[in-house]
């Protein structure tokens, strides 16, 4: 099994499963932060009415068009929130839940209507998405190596990802925590906001041919989440967001072969994997290790107890 | 057109009868009853997470029956749903993520898991309770639906007083001594067997729209709880079928997200056109306030001129107001123009100076006075300072009405000056003016 793990084609699979997640463990993090998970989830349902047409004209899953047509849709899906929810007295969530399960519906349509029996596009593929075709993917030379050509476009998206964040960090994370000290800075907190989900938009998008439309979720949150139960300090969470997404690309990608299945929900199930062992031992917040640390105070208080006696 | 009508009829008429409508319409029921509870109680998102938590427990009832039965099946994703409730509620008490982040897990990783489960077999018929199939529906299903439908809508029937109260005030709840643990695990699991429900109507994904949609339009349109649900409901049924019957038009629609459209094209126009919460109406009213609010501005300083000349001429000059106005000449003129139109002026010839009427000239000495009384009674019986109650007076003037303005004038013992030492026109005293500025008229003629 070690041997089959080992197999060329199994690392250009990781390597694909960790730039599609990387970009997303990132900005999920930050997505935690300003408790806006939820947005995420929203933007990624809705990125594909927007793929879908962007599809439609240039008919090519790889084409750039169909990342300026999900980051269209996943500004417009939040746009569509705010309007909701600002004007009447419909709570956010409600709105949320009104905004992308209609723009979801539309999507499911215009797949149907627009895009009739080209094979490229359907239904499995908007939820469970599809890596296995790395591997036989036509292969390009980039500085001396045969890369897969369909690695290429995520790494850019991831690349570029990474240096937005480092560009814009302090702004990210001053707003993320006050919005008000960061709009008396100058900086527009509207103009973040909107950026921040045209960004993700994007990274949804370039993951989607990967992970399908809502498996992309987990790659958002589960990271950050994780992150989050071991360490409170910002730096240190990205960086732990990252490692969750290469060891999860690596575990996904072994279960997948190990049960002969999907190798994106695969990624999946070992997040949520690590996911659970962080909520158990995480060194932050973990039930167990606070457990533990409430019996020493009690312990401790007895002692203390027994010594003033 | 006659005979495309007519078939449609027929058509109509045939499809009734079938399976499809029925479950359409316990979909709806269903559906629309809890998302009441669902949009007041702000766990819309909730309903969307066990909508995907359900799929590993379909995965798992299609595994462990062999022909499709749909009780296990409705057993497994009960289960899982309930499952996935009960992760979120421990993610959020034992940890400090929120519960945002912890309805985002727990939808990806249970939708995951149910995937990679799928994955690995194969399983014919899982798509449809991914995307939602009405065509597909059996008898047993139908039965399912009918039987749960009914179970749904007694117990809300039964715990309409204790869930009200629970939807608006969870500490009054405690407060009255509602068992509300044991409400909550009672209307959580009925959200979770009413997404079970609809899961074969609209699908895993879209079981949200079906919950969330038809109760939100609902809560535009009216603010009482039973109107709340008998509209949702309606909205509900109405969606699905339309739905189902768009989706009957064509090969290529599924009813699934037909019906999601179809709640969201009923949901647009409500929140367009919505009587009371509706945003045209909204701003329809607003922007009648605001012209009314400027017109009042217009008739309080043609008073004030005509005040500060101790009473002696009924016009002032455009000029005169628009330089007490700080305003342009064109936009005082304007203002003018509507005072006309409404009846409170009249134009001198040539359109230089502006001659109050008898309404126009009560309805400004009623702002003036409405303005000068509040501030009084600022400054004598709520202890403002007298450089601080103009601006309050400036908004609250347009408001005030006829009852509340003689309240205060007993209240204040009929004052004559206001905190700035000028006059409050009280009515007699208006009239009086009003006769004199007349009078001064007829002989200046």
């Amino acid at each position: 099994m070690i041997a089959s793990l080992l197999r060329i084609d199994n690392w250009w699979m990781i390597t694909m499963c960790f730039l599609v997640a990387l970009p997303c463990a990132l900005l999920g993090a930050f997505l935690i932060l300003r408790r806006m998970s939820l947005v995420g989830d929203a933007i990624s349902h809705s990125a594909l009415p927007g793929i879908v047409v962007a599809f439609a004209f240039v008919g090519d899953l790889s084409s750039p068009w169909l990342l300026v047509g999900a980051a269209i849709a996943g500004v417009l899906v939040t746009f569509l929130i705010e309007q909701i929810h600002r004007h009447t007295r419909i709570k956010q969530d409600a709105a949320i839940g009104i905004a992308f399960t209609s723009l979801f519906a539309l999507g499911l349509v215009l797949i149907r209507v627009l895009l009739g029996d080209k094979v490229h596009l359907h239904q499995d593929s908007v939820l469970e998405g599809n890596v296995s075709h790395v591997a036989y993917a036509a292969t390009v030379n980039v500085f001396g190596f045969d890369v897969p050509d369909s690695i290429i476009p995520a790494a850019i998206v991831a690349v570029v990802t990474l240096v937005l964040i480092m560009i814009f960090y302090r702004v990210l994370t001053l707003s993320s925590f006050d919005s008000g000290l960061a709009a008396s800075f100058g900086y527009k907190p509207a103009m973040v906001h909107y950026t921040l989900m045209a960004v993700i938009s994007v990274v949804v998008v370039s993951a989607f041919e990967a992970v399908g439309a809502i498996l992309v979720i987990a790659l958002l949150i589960l990271p950050g989440a994780t992150a989050y139960l071991c360490t409170h300090r910002l730096k240190l969470m990205l960086v732990l967001s990252v490692v969750h997404a290469l060891s999860s690309s690596i575990l996904g990608v072994y279960l997948s072969v190990l049960f002969n299945g999907k190798e994106s929900a695969g990624v999946v199930v070992a997040g949520t994997i690590l996911f659970i062992i962080a909520w158990m031992f995480g060194p932050a917040d973990g039930v167990i290790i606070k457990a533990i640390q409430r019996r020493n105070n009690t312990l401790e208080e007895s002692n203390s107890k027994l010594l003033k006696h | 057109m006659i005979i495309e009508i007519s078939n449609f009829g027929i058509h109509l008429a045939l499809t009734l009868g079938q399976k499809a409508p029925i479950a359409a319409i316990c979909v709806g029921i269903c559906c629309g009853l809890l998302g009441c509870f669902v949009v007041l109680r702000r766990v819309a998102l909730l309903g969307d997470a066990i909508s995907h938590a359900v799929f590993p427990g379909v995965v798992a009832g299609f595994m462990w029956s062999d022909e499709r039965n749909p009780w296990i099946i409705f057993l497994c994703a009960l289960l899982a749903g309930l499952l996935g409730v009960i992760v979120v509620r421990a993610i959020v008490s034992s940890t400090k993520l929120k519960s945002d982040a912890a309805l985002g897990i727990v939808l990806a990783s249970f939708f995951a898991i149910g995937i990679f489960w799928n994955s690995t077999q194969q399983f014919v018929g899982v798509n449809s309770f991914l995307f939602g199939d009405l065509t597909t529906i059996s008898d047993d299903d139908l039965w399912l639906m009918l039987g749960s439908t009914l179970i749904v809508s007694v117990l809300i029937f039964l715990f309409l007083r204790p869930f009200r109260v629970l939807s608006f005030d969870e500490g009054f709840a405690i407060g009255l001594g509602y068992p509300v643990k044991l409400l909550n695990g009672l209307f959580f699991g009925l959200l979770a067997f009413s997404v079970v429900v609809a899961l074969q109507a609209v699908g895993v994904i879209l079981v949200s729209a079906m919950l969330i949609t038809p109760a939100a339009t609902a809560y535009l349109l009216t603010d009482r709880i039973q109107k709340m649900m008998g509209l949702s409901v309606l909205l509900g049924i109405i969606a699905a079928l339309g739905g189902w019957l768009i989706a009957n038009l064509d090969v290529r629609f599924q009813s699934g997200p037909m019906i999601t459209l179809v709640a969201a094209f009923i949901f647009a126009l409500t929140y367009f056109l919505a009587p009371r919460h509706g945003v045209l109406s909204k701003f329809l009213r607003h922007s009648g306030m605001k012209s009314r609010v400027h017109r009042e501005n217009t008739l309080k300083a043609i008073y004030r001129i005509i005040e500060s000349d101790g009473f002696k001429a009924a016009g002032v000059g455009v000029e005169q107001l628009a330089e007490v106005r700080k305003l342009s000449f064109e936009q005082v003129s304007k203002d003018g123009q509507q005072l006309v139109r409404n009846g409170e002026a009249s134009w001198e010839e040539g359109k230089s100076a502006i001659y109050l009427t008898s309404p126009g000239w009560r309805r400004a000495a009623e702002i003036v006075r409405n303005h000068r009384l509040w501030e009084l009674y600022l400054t004598d019986q709520a202890d403002y300072a007298a450089d601080h109650v103009h601006e309050d007076a400036e908004k609250i003037e347009h408001i005030l009405g006829a009852d509340t303005v003689r309240k205060l004038e007993r209240d204040l013992n009929f004052p004559e000056f206001d905190p700035h030492g000028k006059p409050i026109p009280s009515l007699e005293a208006t009239l009086q003016i009003e006769r004199a500025i007349g009078k001064q008229e007829e002989t200046g003629y």
